[in-house]
């Protein structure tokens, strides 16, 4: 042994006991824990219900009704099925700026389908694959194709409902035949008044929420997001992972697109078009920061549901529609103030 | 003759027209500690990332365990018991502990969902192990609030899970205290001590002749000296011989040891 060592180098960790009793911390203790943990969906939860007392206050007997809430809840899953996989895509460090005309081409599939007579589930699933596939081809020219995601998916937005209006000239359809199916019953009608599309997005959120934090395909997003570098070296497949959370969000605006067309029996050739900005929104008002590695499903999913009352609520409320856009602004600005006090950046 | 866990035979490696590696032979067996050294520039990082998988030889053969691999990348790296304990750490700052040590090797069962519970249970084992343990942090903290020494014991931490065969460090003591840079001396022996090997990279000559068995001097992406521990007698041999690499035709006026030491570093 040289003598040029110094002599604790040999027994440093027997020198010193450690006990295990030595493995503390604050979130040992229960609530501090979950509220240090969870402190980006709190905050998001806290900007929500603030805003909801404040246009309680504004006019509570609009606010008492149960008609409000229910058309919230129709069309608020819509949203939720695409802001949940869009946290995924933030938290990876990209952006997807396609999936509005997604939702459009997914729908139209399933739209063509149910209108040639065959089963709404074939429909589904038909418009499934259309989203799997477009959420591929999307993620292929980004991350193979080495292209912006932001400018990428947005040219790609552009493409695939210019393709929509050619191949349709601006026509809608029809699925009167929707209303009879086992299809409808199932995934867009009412139970006890309350619209069924909102158990289906709860599920989903709740499943994704999972597979964020609970699930290797989560934990290598926030790992490839935190620092591609790192993954790459200790072998994770970076490309791989990018790729299929654009495949996911292709899902989620299928999903979504469908959902679409069963609340109004109707397929627009704009189907989606209204989307793009409240679900962005959402993810960020909702806690997910945009320089990516971390992130919340339940914020997103809080954000969703702020945001999408911002509009009901300003109407309500008794403000002309002329408001609602200063609210947005509003709110939007309010809790990225607020998440900034929430997040520690290490870099 | 000990085991050969990997030899690399005749590896270049040229970005563009600038050649990193011109044929370099290395090989590291079981259980002993090879240090490789070099000035900057003289293509260590590259070697590492060779080795790691990290980046792709442009031409020459890897060999694990004697036979000749195809397809090497990082996983491969990896499953060949190959762990890298890189230089700039390679920690994701804004996740746990526990997912840095389980990154890329995340225990899974049904489905691929985490078994977050047995994560845990493993990481503060490793943690304990290697003595990087502290009143203030648990394997769920996040990385980006330790210090740098404690980033290092993850770092180290990760390359020790799963009983790898031949551990890389690549400059493992650079800035790190008197006490952490001890502690990771006594891992080195340890590891050594328990049959398996270490590839030690060291800016700090007097660090690497203290705990290798063996040398490897690198120039200007060429191997300018193998040599086993009984053949050089002190650091400051090796000290010379690389000053000697650098400047062909010698430096009379350098050889105080201090000027000398200046040089290599």
């Amino acid at each position: 042994m040289s003598k040029t060592m110094e002599p604790d180098l040999h027994e440093p960790s027997t020198a010193i006991p450690r006990p295990q009793k030595e493995w503390k911390h604050p979130s040992d203790q229960w609530l501090r824990g979950f509220i240090l943990d969870n402190r980006a969906s709190l905050g998001t939860l806290g900007v929500f219900i603030v805003m909801m007392a404040v246009f309680m206050i504004a006019n509570p007997t609009v606010f008492t009704t149960w008609y409000l809430y229910s058309s919230v809840l129709t069309t608020l899953p819509v949203a939720l099925f695409v802001v949940v996989p869009l946290v995924f895509v933030v938290t990876c460090g990209e952006i997807d700026l396609s999936f509005p005309a997604t939702m459009g081409f997914a729908s139209w599939v399933f739209a063509l389908v149910v209108q040639a007579g065959y089963d709404p589930f074939l429909g589904i699933a038909a418009a499934l694959v259309t989203g799997i596939l477009l959420g591929f081809l999307v993620g292929s020219l980004v991350v193979y194709g080495g292209l912006s995601s932001l400018i990428a998916t947005l040219g790609m937005n552009f493409l695939l409902r210019g393709l929509i209006q050619i191949i349709n000239e601006g026509k809608s359809m029809a699925l009167t035949n929707l209303a009879d199916s086992w299809a409808y019953k199932i995934f867009s009608s009412q139970v006890y008044g309350i619209p069924v599309q909102i158990f289906w997005a709860i599920a989903f959120v709740v499943l994704s929420a999972m597979l964020y934090n609970r699930h290797r395909f989560g934990a290598q997003v926030r790992v490839v997001g935190d620092n591609p570098d790192s993954a790459q070296q200790m072998g994770i497949d970076v490309k791989r992972v990018r790729v299929k959370v654009f495949v996911f969000v292709g899902i989620g605006a299928a999903i979504a697109g469908t959902f679409s067309v069963m609340i109004n029996f109707t397929w627009w050739p704009t189907a989606g078009d209204g989307y793009l900005l409240p679900v962005l929104a959402s993810v960020f008002v909702g806690g997910t920061p945009t320089w990516g590695g971390i992130g919340t499903v339940v914020g997103g999913a809080i954000g969703a549901v702020t945001v999408s009352f911002i509009q009901t609520g300003v109407v309500a409320a008794g403000l002309s529609g002329f408001y609602v856009q200063f609210f947005n602004g509003l709110i939007i600005i309010l809790s990225l103030l607020g998440h900034k006090w929430n997040q520690a950046r290490y870099r | 003759m000990a085991e050969r866990i990997i030899e690399l035979r005749d590896i270049s490696k040229s970005y563009g027209q600038v050649y990193a590696l011109g044929g370099v032979n290395l090989s590291v067996d079981r259980g002993e500690v090879v240090g490789l050294i070099g000035d900057n520039g003289a293509g260590k990082s590259t070697l590492i990332k060779i080795l790691s998988g990290v980046v792709r030889p442009t031409s020459g053969e890897i060999l694990v365990r004697g036979k000749a691999v195809t397809g090497w990348s990082a996983a491969r790296s990896r499953d060949a018991g190959i762990e890298t304990v890189f230089q700039d750490r390679a920690l994701a700052v804004q996740q746990t502990i526990v997912r840095n040590i389980f990154m890329g090797r995340e225990l899974t069962g049904f489905l691929g969902w985490l078994k977050v519970n047995k994560e845990i249970e493993e990481a503060s084992r490793l943690m304990r192990e290697i003595g990087f343990t502290s009143k203030v942090f648990t394997p769920q903290s996040i990385v980006g609030q330790l210090s740098g020494g404690e980033r290092q014991g993850v770092a180290i931490a990760r390359a020790i899970y799963k009983q790898a065969e031949l551990i890389i460090l690549d400059e493992p003591t650079t800035a790190l205290s008197l006490t952490e840079t001890a502690k990771v001396f006594h891992f080195v022996r340890q590891v050594r001590a328990s049959g398996r090997s270490i590839l030690f990279i060291g800016h700090n000559i007097h660090h690497v002749f203290d705990i290798a068995d063996r040398f490897v001097v690198l120039d200007r992406g060429k191997v300018a000296l193998t040599a086993d521990r009984s053949e050089v007698k002190s650091a400051e041999d090796l000290i010379n011989f690389m000053e000697d690499v650098a400047h062909p035709g010698g430096l009379a006026g350098l050889h105080d040891t201090g000027d000398a030491e200046r040089a290599v570093r």
